[in-house]
């Protein structure tokens, strides 16, 4: 558990958080490994949790219908995967396909959420620092679909 | 230890005589990189001299009869033959220079332009971003630093593509990411899944990397936006505007700032670019229209 406060307190997402609501995300919070090819979680199930990645590599798969997958976003160490267990409907946007064996912190967002319902500012803290994880989304893929390296029309 | 443009005027003087007259080019090779990139390897049909170039110098190539292009110069200045262009297809003249075969002649003009600046990074880290094309102009200046790595500190490449499909150079890229004095990473906008490498914009990459901000110098060389983009996040990192430089593109005629075709704000591209320090033109960079 101290190492797994220690990993937190140093991660960047929870940069500054006060002492009590890091103790709250330690009591949340354990280690988990998943193997290269396996899915942490496919679209549309409930999110329930969110990852903070120690080691590997992750990628944000999406499909449609009978066509070939697409791979949005790499994740790999120090990244934070999965936001969309703060937001209403709790339903994950892609797959997460596991590249490369990777070793993560889960918390678990379902407790987390109960939290912030019970604790506005909790809550606050927590969107602040998720709603800038939705903004690089959001930009990446304003990016991506600009098609910038592509020839000008 | 001569300056950047005490550089850039050599090797415009060292170029034809008068520098409206191209000089005609015999096509030793044209090996395709990508669906819509290409590189020409050229030399002088007259049997004449490899011009000397600077890394970030660009040339204008002529099909006669059909017009002209500025093309950045993507081969090795410590080499210097053959003369190599990679080119992307993108109008008449790009299409025409796509179809000429070992052979073939065309005209070139140059060199031109303000140079990177790579002199002034000795003793510091350098940090090369290239989007897309842009990895062509960077390339020179790759070269240079390879082959003076000693006079540097870290050296990293970051590199985004819109697909696997669209990297240039992959052996390259291959050799250079064995390479233990050099960080690489490569990243594309989208993949399919047989793809192991990155993906997401190129941006996202400059985080992973371990630099001295204090004693850095970066290179960005890409699409205007992703070069924004870039230069936000290298801001984030606490570099600061006069250590980022930057490779401009515009519609470029005479090439030495004549004509005014590409000029961008007080700025001819051809004449005082196309590499810029960031404070020269940050705040021209996002304008709609200059």
């Amino acid at each position: 558990m101290e190492s797994l406060k220690k990993i937190l307190a140093q991660h960047p997402f929870l940069k500054d958080l006060e002492q009590k609501y890091l103790q709250l995300m330690v009591g949340c919070a354990s280690n988990v490994r998943f193997d290269a090819g396996t899915f942490i979680y496919r679209e549309r199930e409930d999110a329930n949790h969110f990852y903070i990645l120690r080691t590997g590599k992750v990628a944000l798969e999406i499909h449609d219908g009978g066509r070939e997958t697409i791979t949005i976003e790499t994740l790999g160490e120090g990244d934070v995967l999965g936001w969309a267990w703060l937001v209403p409907p709790y339903r994950w946007h892609a797959d997460a396909h596991v590249l490369e064996m990777t070793r993560a912190i889960a918390l678990d967002g379902k407790c987390l959420r109960d939290k912030c319902r019970d604790d506005h500012h909790l809550g606050y803290e927590l969107m602040m620092r998720i709603v800038p994880l939705i903004t690089h989304q959001l930009q990446s893929t304003q990016l991506q679909l600009m098609d910038v390296y592509g020839a000008r029309k | 230890m001569s300056t950047v443009l005490e550089n850039s005027e050599r090797a415009v003087s060292e170029s034809r005589a008068n520098p409206f007259l191209p000089a005609p080019y015999r096509v030793l090779r044209n090996k395709r990189n990508t669906h819509d990139v290409f590189t020409l390897d050229v030399e002088p049909a007259d049997g004449g001299n490899f011009p000397h170039f600077l890394p970030g110098q660009f040339n204008m190539l002529y099909i006669f009869g059909k017009g002209d292009a500025a093309i950045s110069i993507s081969g090795d200045p410590t080499k210097a033959q053959p003369l190599r262009h990679t080119i992307r297809r993108a109008g008449v003249v790009t299409q025409a220079l796509e179809q000429i075969k070992p052979g073939g002649v065309l005209g070139i003009r140059g060199p031109f332009g303000v140079p990177w600046p790579v002199q002034e990074a000795e003793g510091q880290d350098v940090l090369l971003v290239a989007g897309g094309i842009g990895l062509a102009p960077l390339r020179p200046a790759m070269y240079t630093l390879l082959a003076n790595r000693g006079k540097y500190r870290k050296i990293a490449l970051f590199y985004g593509a819109r697909t696997p499909e669209d990297l240039l150079y992959v052996s390259e890229l291959e050799q250079w990411r064995s390479r233990l004095d050099l960080q690489v990473w490569v990243s594309v906008d989208a993949a399919k899944r047989n793809w192991m490498g990155d993906v997401g914009v190129v941006t996202k990459l400059i985080a992973k990397a371990s630099f001295d901000p204090l004693n850095v110098v970066a290179l960005i060389c890409g699409p205007e936006i992703m070069m924004r983009f870039t230069i936000e996040e290298l801001k984030k990192n606490e570099i600061k505007s006069d250590k980022i430089f930057l490779s401009m593109e515009r519609n470029m005629k005479c090439a030495v700032g004549f004509c005014g075709h590409c000029q961008y704000g007080p700025h001819f591209i051809c004449k005082n670019g196309p590499v810029f320090r960031y404070d020269q033109v940050q705040s021209l960079l996002g304008k709609r229209e200059v």
